[in-house]
């Protein structure tokens, strides 16, 4: 993952799951933004974090994206055959910084 | 076509029969997970069963070990494309766990420790075709590939073979679990490349 993103995702001893700095490099085709920096509100907790202390499982047949207090599920991307799908429905809100 | 072409290697491994289209044949055993691997102590481990009427049913450890047990060697088919073909497991078929239960639900919704859920036709864990198994190659099943129980449903994709299991419920509807409320098939039969709802 860090030849993607040019910084070193850091890989959990403890469990397999990479920090949400991972979704830097597979989301810059999507967003002209840097979604890893931008606050996410968790659905199920209410939770406000930096998308990249999240916890990104990526052996899955989807990228989830969990929420480190409560493990509840924020973000799935779904690559398959030249399509991304991403589904944000476990975040209440992201707020991103614009210039 | 001539008898051997040159650069024949054999038959391309996607080819073999016994393994559904889109798939290819590893030899090693990936481990996928979409969360922490829950770490449950076979004396705290409890399955439970409900019927759509309410009425439930439980076994610890102990009493499950009693039921009978079956030695299982099945292809595994994941949906992210690869299969492992000849694995040996052993445990409960699913059959002994519904025995004698009074149900007219024809769906099945299997929950595991960690909050994973799957749904299945009941069809499909019946009749000697689904098994909730504690033993991968001769060995306690470990955490990693969803001990100390999983539910082993070779004949569709290996998302349905839920790790860490800990309960099923019949319900008379089909209810999505996990991956199939995120975009992937109710079903799941990976010879019909049922991959995606
Ligand atoms: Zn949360």
């Amino acid at each position: 993952m860090s030849e993607w993103t040019g910084r070193p995702a850091e890989r959990s001893a403890e469990d397999d799951y990479l920090d949400g700095n991972a979704l830097a490099g597979p989301l810059s085709e999507v967003f002209a933004i840097d979604i890893t920096a931008a606050l996410g509100t968790c659905g199920t907790c209410g939770d406000r974090r930096a998308v990249a202390e999240a916890h990104l499982y990526v052996n899955a047949p989807a990228k989830i994206l969990r929420c480190p207090s409560c493990g509840g599920v924020l973000l799935r991307l779904d690559e398959r055959g030249g399509r991304v799908i991403l589904d944000l429905s476990g975040f209440t809100q992201l707020t991103i910084e614009v210039r | 076509m001539g008898i051997v072409s040159s650069g024949f290697q054999g038959r391309r491994k996607r080819d073999l029969p016994g393994v559904p289209p889109g798939q290819y044949v590893t030899e090693d055993f990936p481990v996928l997970s979409a969360g922490p691997t829950p770490r449950i102590e076979r004396d705290d481990w409890v399955f439970s069963l409900r019927t759509e009427s309410g009425t439930g049913r439980h076994w610890d450890w102990n009493v499950f070990m009693s039921l009978p047990q079956e030695d299982v060697t099945a292809d595994l088919h994941c949906v992210t494309s690869w299969s492992k073909l000849g694995t040996h497991w052993r445990g409960v078929p699913v059959d002994a766990v519904l025995n004698g239960v009074d149900t007219q639900a024809e769906f099945a919704l299997f929950y595991s420790y960690g909050g994973y859920t799957t749904n299945l036709p009941l069809s499909d864990v019946l009749g000697g075709r689904a098994w909730l198994v504690h033993e991968f190659d001769g060995a306690d099943l470990p955490p990693e590939h969803g001990g100390p129980v999983r539910l082993l449903v070779p004949h569709l994709y290996l998302w349905k073979s839920a790790k860490w299991v800990r309960g099923v419920e019949l319900i008379p509807q089909d209810r999505p679990g996990f991956w199939e409320s995120r975009g992937y098939h109710l079903h799941g039969d990976p010879w019909r490349e049922e991959r995606y709802g």
